[in-house]
């Protein structure tokens, strides 16, 4: 009963989404009140029934019904409650409801938090945002029902991919759809801007909190993905530039120049265009990388060819969406108008370098994601682009773009003079330099590579220093603590980021520069050093984990000369029951300079075991660095500037009010 | 300089650089890319001998052999028609099994022996390398499921 209940829901909420896109939309470009005031609404109906629909499949999961294929598909009645719910998400079916419970959320949180909005432009961007929950809804309705019943019900689930039985994986999912799907927000700001034909500073004002949020939670996204892919798949690894990876990581690209860009129109009302372009490229990826990863086309191309239906709705919904917005882009584009001009010395013109080197390595990666694939569903051979061209290619694209970012701030807007940047910035450089040179030796070993990581990353943390001084010295309070607390929260927030980019570079650089790997057999006794660590195995034992059993590895820790232990370590080789799959469970002994790991291979003969022995120095400062660089985003969300001021947005909406010429 | 050449110059010099950076990045894709061969190809000596390249198919069942004192493997790749030894030293992925489907890379050696960098991990069981099952399928291998645990085949009701 209950999954029909959940069927019934998103019928009805299809049925509100529809009525939710053409009803304001119909209002806005006929300039009727009642049509426009329609929009709120339709949207928080439409949140409620798909919200019913949601807690319909969590409720078929955790309650084991397994005469719906999709519980029967991706659970098991022994499997943990927390993976129970997690579950609901990890199929394709599943996802999808997700992704629409997230975009009916977001249409929400706009419905509720627009009020200081012109009616008209509410209006269009709930309308756009109806438009493209009603494709998401239909796909479900006609290609991927996740409520259909299997007949005769089975007895038990075939088991959760025992790779997203981990806490990360739990949230991963969440997080990055809530990026990816925040995107919408700025795609409809974008195209509601285009139907109006008028594109301004308090246009770009209203996007850039929306924005920010939807970035802020990709990149914590992305970085979980990472993080589990680190100590889940039981290589090591942080980033593999699979299209997996990949697909989540170009929407982020355009999201980062698109934040950059939005904040010059909104403080010079330039680059207009090109911002209204990035909110439909971020929003096209994020289309485009949900449905690489979740259609199984990456699996295989021609998976489409075993369920025509559903490829053919997919490629229809993507030229619909993405063909349909840029051609009003490029019919609309002309009216919105170019805005002021700029000095080639100035941050703006630094903005447009950014945005240049991020869009140039957002082609890049889309370039070897996409052509294997195109040269797959062609059938004109098999081909693969592996790390290596990713690295060759992103590397080069971004050392300009993170040397320019740490003079941008610095710079002023319209006109900026060399030499007085150069004044105000040789100190940071020289501070640069000497870390380039003279850090890596304390870490050992000097490399060309290391010094030019750990460079930049100087570069950016001693320009930040540089700025934050001058800052708060110029500021008119008196009273250290005064100045600091009058410095606008947005201006924290890009501080914050910036030097989370930092962070980031220097795990990246000593991960890459230092890293120990090693790949060898150890029979019960032996012992193998590594990074000052001496690794000692004991053998192996078994344990019984809730459906699974483990061959459990026995490690000793000591320091390298000394004879206390400092930790033991037991990685395992999980073999789950229900599906007889086998899974490698790595130890990690976590510290701030650096990560121990420990990861089991596959037993040699003799009690003897194929195992991986690795020293990761200063790899959680990647995953750190993210988390500092979303947290930017947060405080930047929270400037006072962006809440409610009736005062001025009264003024606006005069400004603003429908104007039929 | 008149503001008007200036300019000029200024974009002149951007499309420089962007030119630059798309002839870089050309060229690191065209010598990044690896191809694919199936058992059957390399033994026709279609495959190239100085370049990394992929192959692909089902592990022979009964071919894995290791070695006593390091964690070096020996087994056979086949398409059904042909089969290619391959030697690999590492830790194998957890889906890696006899009988089931296989992509390596790596460089074909002088003695016919594939010498392999990499076997691929994927994070299903029941995902079978595509360009594993192209390999059977150009051998003309009925796509027997069982054997290689087939393609995620989606159910329906």
């Amino acid at each position: 009963m209950i999954p029909e209940l959940g069927h019934f829901a998103l019928v009805i909420a299809l049925t509100l989404a529809l009525a939710q896109a053409i009803l304001p939309l119909a209002g806005a470009a006929t300039n009727r009140a009642t049509l426009m005031g329609t929009a709120r609404t339709l949207a928080t109906g439409q949140f409620v029934f798909v919200a019913g629909a949601f807690a319909a499949l969590v409720a078929s999961f955790m309650a084991n019904d397994f005469s719906v294929v999709n519980v029967a598909t991706n659970s098991n009645s022994r499997l943990p409650g927390p993976y129970r719910f997690a579950a609901s998400w990890g199929s394709h079916e599943g996802s999808m409801l997700l992704w629409t419970l997230m975009l009916a959320g977001w249409t929400f949180a706009v419905a509720l938090f627009s009020r200081h909005l012109p009616e008209r432009m509410v209006a269009r961007v709930i309308g756009v945002m109806g438009l493209v929950s009603a494709g998401f809804l239909l796909f479900m309705l006609l290609t991927s029902n996740p409520f259909a019943r299997l007949l005769p019900a089975a007895a038990d689930g075939r088991d959760l991919n025992p790779l997203l039985q981990d806490p990360g994986m739990v949230i991963h999912p969440p997080m990055l759809y809530m990026g990816y799907v925040g995107f919408s927000v700025a795609f409809a700001f974008a195209i509601a801007a285009l139907l109006e034909g008028r594109l301004d500073a308090a246009w770009a004002r209203w996007s850039r909190p929306w924005t920010t949020a939807a970035w802020s939670f990709l990149t914590v996204g992305i970085m979980l993905g990472s993080w589990w892919a680190y100590y889940e798949l039981g290589w090591g690894g942080w980033w593999f530039w699979d299209p997996v990876e990949n697909a989540s990581f170009m929407p982020w690209l355009a999201g980062t120049a698109l934040i950059h860009s939005l904040a010059v129109t909104e403080k010079r009302g330039t680059f207009r265009s090109w911002t209204v372009l990035l909110a439909i490229t971020a929003f096209s990826l994020s289309l485009v990388g949900t449905f690489l990863v979740r259609s199984g086309v990456l699996t295989s191309v021609h998976a489409f060819a075993t369920d025509p239906a559903r490829g053919i709705f997919i490629l229809g919904f993507l030229v619909l969406v993405i063909g349909g917005s840029l051609a009003l882009f490029a019919w609309r584009a002309p009216r919105v108008g170019l805005g002021g001009g700029f000095s080639p010395v100035s941050r703006e013109s630094l903005l447009l370098a950014n945005n240049v080197l991020l869009a140039v390595a957002l082609a890049a990666v889309m370039l070897g994601t996409l052509y294997p694939l195109f040269l797959d569903a062609l059938d004109a051979g098999k081909i693969s682009v592996g790390p290596p061209y990713f690295e060759a290619v992103f590397a080069p694209l971004m050392a300009p773009a993170i040397f320019l970012m740490a003079v941008g701030p610095v710079a002023s807007w319209k006109r900026a003079e060399l030499p007085a940047l150069w004044t105000r910035l040789k100190w940071a450089f020289a501070v640069a330099v000497a870390a380039g040179l003279i850090l890596p030796f304390a870490f050992g070993r000097w490399s060309p590579l290391v010094a030019f990581g750990l460079l930049l990353a100087a570069w950016v943390i001693a320009a930040s220093v540089v700025q934050v001084r001058a800052r708060i010295a110029l500021a008119p309070q008196s009273g250290l603590s005064a100045r600091i607390a009058a410095q606008p929260a947005h201006w924290y927030g890009m501080v914050i980021a910036h030097l989370g980019i930092a962070i980031f570079i220097i795990g990246v650089t000593l991960v890459k520069g230092y890293e120990t790997e090693r790949d060898i057999r150890m029979a019960p006794g032996e012992k193998t050093v590594i990074g000052g660590y001496e690794f000692t195995f004991t053998g192996t034992k078994d344990v019984t984990g809730p459906n699974y059993l483990a061959t459990q590895g026995q490690f000793e820790v000591r320091r390298e000369g000394d004879i206390r232990i400092v930790r033991s370590m037991h990685p395992e080789k999980r073999v789950y029951q229900a599906s007889g799959q086998t899974m490698t469970e790595a130890d990690i002994d976590t510290g701030f300079t650096g990560d121990l790991y420990v990861s089991l291979g596959e037993p040699v003969g003799d009690g003897a075991w194929g195992v991986r022995v690795y020293h990761k120095p200063f790899v959680d400062w990647i995953w750190g660095g993210c988390l500092m660089m979303a947290l930017g985003g947060i405080l930047a969300i929270a400037d006072k500037r962006y809440r409610s001021r009736m005062a001025s947005h009264a003024k606006l909406d005069a400004a603003l009010a429908p104007s039929k010429a | 300089m008149k503001p008007r050449t200036k300019r000029a110059a200024w974009i002149m010099a951007g499309i420089a650089a962007l030119g630059v950076a798309v002839a870089l990045v050309l060229n690191a894709f065209q010598s990044n890319l690896v191809f694919f061969f199936t058992p059957t190809q390399v033994a026709a000596n279609e495959a190239p001998r100085d370049r990394a390249f992929r192959i692909g198919g089902l592990v022979e069942a009964g071919s894995l052999a290791r070695d006593s004192d390091a964690l070096t493997v020996r087994f056979k790749v086949t398409d059904t028609a042909r089969t290619i030894p391959v030697v690999y030293t590492g830790i194998l992925p957890d889906l890696f099994k006899e009988g089931k489907g296989v992509v390596a890379q790596g460089k074909l050696g002088p003695d016919g022996v594939f010498r392999a960098s990499e076997i691929l991990a994927k994070h299903d069981e029941n995902y079978m390398p595509p360009a594993a099952a192209d390999a059977l399928k150009k051998a003309g291998h009925p796509m027997d499921k069982g054997a290689f645990a087939g393609q995620k085949t989606e159910k329906k009701s």
